[in-house]
């Protein structure tokens, strides 16, 4: 029976690549898919971007490991998520776009469905700081309407779902300091740096 | 708990589905057939039970969509004119003679050598998959593997 295992194992890894891209395609047609991800390159390594039909709803750094975004999107979301790349080729040219400095503003529409109540208040107000300026957490607490809080400010920027997108590393501290990042202030440095803030 | 995401199901279990796709309809067919198999499941997939059991659960899928295919195969068969004098084992191009074999036997045993032998279960899971006592399951295997002998005897001798 050495045949019969042969012939099973024989090119089903690469022919089943194929066809599970060829399934994506018709998933996509069929209007089956909830979430569609996708591999963006960046400076940092591979983004994981993330969309549902109202719009880009995650990106995640290269760290924060594939199977957790995964999990936490099927369980936020919608079970139905796969790798559907094409949906998200309007957001990955941008996206490249801005990281070779020929971008300033994203036109794709965002969707916030990972965030609730205040922290999507912040992370609304964030999105309305424009490329090349930068605000503080006691304004972005402010246009989110309690302006004591720039504490919880500074926490619903932590759990920014949709960073770059979402420019939270606009965000600095009152007395000039950078603040933290959650990607590392190495990123935060890096993205002022290439909109010419710092 | 809940189920794991789509994306992650699928590559779990890609291989394991397209192996027992390409044993049972043959690997022309073996794209479209596997396209249908994950499709369906994804359809269902928000519905589904939490404890489910993913790989028996997606393998029936497979097993319906193959006899989905055959029966539309049997369909569109046009009748020949002429009856050969007799039956020709000659593969259709670049086709091995054993894909060809496995697909002629019943289908019980064909799916107890597909599920054994090219899916490596072992025989308690195959008389899960298709539905019968663990007696039944080797016992179509084992007369699969003798009518397969005999049928790839037949082909070499008629080189």
């Amino acid at each position: 029976m050495k045949d019969l295992r042969r012939l099973g194992r024989a090119d089903a890894d690469a022919a089943s690549i194929r066809a599970a891209a060829m399934l994506a395609t018709r998933a996509e047609h069929e209007g089956l898919v909830d979430v569609a991800t996708a591999r963006v390159p960046s400076p940092f390594g591979e983004l994981i971007v993330a969309t549902t039909p109202r719009g880009l709803v995650r990106l995640a750094y290269p760290n924060e490991g594939r199977d957790e975004v995964l999990e936490e999107l099927a369980s936020a979301l919608s079970p139905r998520v796969l790798e559907a790349p094409r949906r998200l080729d309007e957001v990955r040219r941008e996206l490249e776009e801005y990281f070779e400095g020929r971008r300033r503003r994203f036109e794709f529409p965002v969707d916030y469905a990972l965030t609730r109540g205040f922290t999507q208040r912040v992370l609304r107000a964030t999105a309305r700081i424009p490329f090349g300026s930068v605000s503080t957490y006691m304004q972005v607490a402010g246009r989110a309407g309690n302006p004591r809080a720039y504490r919880a400010a500074g926490n619903a920027l932590a759990s920014n779902p949709i960073p770059i997108v979402v420019p939270c590393h606009r965000v600095l501290h009152s007395g000039g300091g950078l603040g933290g990042y959650t990607g590392g202030l190495e990123r935060k440095r890096f993205l002022l740096s290439l909109e010419g803030t710092l | 708990m809940s189920v794991p995401p789509f994306s992650s199901f699928l590559e779990e279990h890609r291989v394991l589905v397209y192996r027992f796709l390409a044993a049972t309809v043959g690997p022309d067919n073996a794209d479209d057939c596997f396209q249908e198999t994950f499709l369906s499941a994804l359809r269902a997939y928000p519905r589904l039970d939490a404890g489910a059991n993913l790989r028996a659960w997606i393998l029936t899928i497979a097993g319906r969509k193959a006899i989905d295919h055959e029966r539309r195969r049997k369909r569109r068969a046009v009748p020949v004119g002429e009856v050969p004098d007799r039956v020709t084992l000659a593969p259709p191009d670049g086709e091995p003679e054993v894909w060809r074999a496995v697909r002629e036997l019943p289908p019980m045993q064909r799916a107890a050598v597909v599920h054994r032998y090219v899916l490596d279960m072992p025989y308690r899971e195959v008389a899960e998959a298709l539905g019968c006592s663990e007696e039944a399951a080797r016992a179509n295997a084992l007369e699969a593997r003798r009518r397969l002998r005999t049928r790839l005897a037949t082909v070499k001798e008629e080189r």
